[in-house]
């Protein structure tokens, strides 16, 4: 169980339980699907622009504890952020979760899932909110999928 | 070949484990508790042994040449084909074709059969089926213009008989449906539903993939005209199954595949197919795999089929009552007839941090979707947990099993 404790950690229990930003957004200026077919997960990712300032963003969809808290604690860190910051977040947040090194201190508290690159099965929940916000930057439109 | 174990001896668990060298493990510092066995069971010593001999001592291509280490693997492979037919109950070896497993036996049955339908016609499966006996179906419709069907199932996981009856029609051309569910564990009344079938003339594939390490199978008594199976869940190696067909609906059906061993002369102008079960056999087989299947029907015949399917019967008694004193867990399949398969959810906690955290405690059991989304759909969940019996299971394991969930509940709060 102790080893365990790196995955799943207080904090994910608690986006889990309480996930933030998890609400449908009526004015969203974009939003797009992401589903892991391995698994079933699926979100629906909004987010709402300023010039190119993400202001505000929210996910609705259902996951496990993992994927649920990375997508909380995701969609609360880039609020603020201009694209161009998020993709490099992005950047950041996927080469910690496939356990390539990165400097934990910039990715402040995404740093609570570093333990999943310890669980390969795992690494795409924690990832499918991610790769979802990516593509939503990119522009695309079209559901995001992990396979 | 004795189906029947002697009378007198009893289950002895303990010596059966013994035999799976995999099951003596730690995994994260707890003894492995398999649950799994409904994706792949493991293989007894004998098993691994058969492979290893067969590499070390006569491997060589079969069918052909006429040296003896050539002679030595095409009677092993033979054999394997008299030991399947055996332990079906099949009247005739030839009756055996040999497949990578129960999937691609299906698609065999797809691929051949389609050439005999036309826009209209329908092939009926059922709403509990594996993406194996559903996919192949859907792509031979596609290409036909025949008509998918889909009997319906009630909330115990069950499939609805006076429905599936009323599906029959001069139309149908071909029923395929599971034997065993493999996300529920339900059993289907298949000699009932092959009763039903042959009524109307029509022909049935039996999806015995799940059923097949738990159910003694005749199919001679049953009458269908295909049941298919994979020998990994049954104790044999990945990458080999079998095809039964009876003689005279194998004879209708065209190729599947082409190549070496499938053919009896070939010119430029013209080819003349070999006579089944090689007809449907193109290419060098598996053979190794081939003689593990053998060699681990020969081990389940020195158990006793029934003796299994009883002692499972008893884990997943067990196990159900146990669960059934875990307020937050919903048991997803409660099929009055049902094979060593416990599928289940528990409120507020996602099956795949289940499936992590169990595995943290050494139990390892499935979760996901089973390859059969629309059986999710229908009890609209994303996924399920599921644990599944084997031969080797005990009691302490369930015990385990249920303690690892109770932890688990404690932890998410």
């Amino acid at each position: 169980m102790d080893d365990l404790r790196d995955l799943y950690q207080e904090v994910i229990f608690d986006h889990n339980k309480n996930p933030r930003n998890f609400r449908k957004m009526e004015d969203a200026d974009r939003q797009i699907d992401g589903f892991n077919p391995l698994c079933g997960d699926r979100l629906t990712l909004y987010i709402k622009l300023d010039g190119d300032k993400i202001v505000d963003a929210s996910f609705q969809g259902q996951g496990c504890a993992i994927s649920t808290a990375s997508a909380s604690l995701m969609t609360d860190i880039v609020k603020g952020m201009t694209e161009a910051e998020a993709e490099d977040l992005f950047d950041k947040f996927h080469k910690m979760a496939t356990g390539e090194k990165v400097e934990t201190e910039e990715l402040g508290k995404l740093a609570v899932l570093a333990g999943v690159c310890e669980y390969p099965a795992r690494v795409k929940c924690a990832t499918l909110p991610w790769h979802t916000l990516d593509a939503l930057l990119k522009g695309s439109e079209e559901p995001v999928t992990t396979e | 070949m004795n189906k029947v174990p002697k009378k007198t001896r009893a289950y002895d668990v303990e010596k059966i484990r013994l035999d799976f060298p995999v099951l003596d493990q730690q995994i994260r510092g707890k003894q492995l508790v398999y649950l799994d066995n409904a994706a792949t069971s493991q293989k007894p010593k004998v098993v691994i042994d058969s492979i290893v001999d067969y590499y070390q001592k006569d491997n060589s291509n079969i069918h052909r040449g006429v040296h003896t280490l050539s002679e030595r693997a095409t009677l092993s492979y033979e054999n394997a084909r008299k030991k399947v037919q055996q332990f079906l109950n099949a009247s005739s070896d030839k009756e055996i074709i040999f497949t990578r497993g129960a999937t691609e036996a299906i698609n065999l049955i797809a691929n051949s059969f389609r050439e005999s339908l036309k826009k209209g016609d329908e092939i009926l499966i059922s709403a509990m089926e594996h993406h194996a006996n559903i996919v192949p179906w859907q792509i031979v419709c596609e290409k036909t213009g025949a008509v998918l069907k889909v009997a319906p199932i009630n909330l115990e996981g069950e499939l609805i008989l006076d429905e599936f009856e009323a599906l029959l029609s001069s139309r149908t051309k071909l029923v395929a449906i599971s034997h065993m569910s493999n996300a529920l564990g339900s059993i289907n009344p298949i000699k009932t539903l092959i009763d039903l079938v042959h009524q109307r003339n029509i022909p049935i594939l039996i999806d015995g993939a799940q059923s097949i390490p738990h159910i003694e199978v005749d199919v001679q008594a049953l009458d269908c005209e295909f049941y298919v199976f994979s020998g990994h869940k049954l104790y044999a190696p990945t990458g080999i199954g079998a095809l039964y067909g009876k003689m005279e609906a194998l004879e209708k059906l065209s190729p599947y595949q082409s190549g070496g061993d499938m053919i009896r002369q070939v010119t430029f102008e013209k080819t003349e197919y070999n006579k089944i079960p090689y007809k449907f056999e193109a290419g060098t087989p598996n053979i190794s795999g081939t003689i593990g299947l053998g060699a681990a029907i020969d081990y389940i015949n020195t158990i006793g089929i029934n003796a299994i399917a009883k002692h499972e019967e008893v884990l997943l008694d067990y196990a159900m009552q146990k669960v059934a004193n875990i307020e937050q867990l919903r048991v997803i399949g409660t099929a009055k007839k049902k094979g060593a398969i416990l599928s289940f959810v528990l409120d507020g906690i996602h099956p795949h941090d289940i499936g992590t955290i169990l595995d943290s405690q050494g139990v390892a059991v499935r979760a996901g979707h089973h390859c059969a989304m629309p059986v999710m759909d229908f009890f609209k969940v994303p996924a399920t947990a599921r644990a599944s019996f084997a031969m080797y299971n005990t009691h302490q394991e369930v015990d385990a099993f249920v303690e690892s969930i109770e932890k688990l509940i404690e932890m998410f709060g």
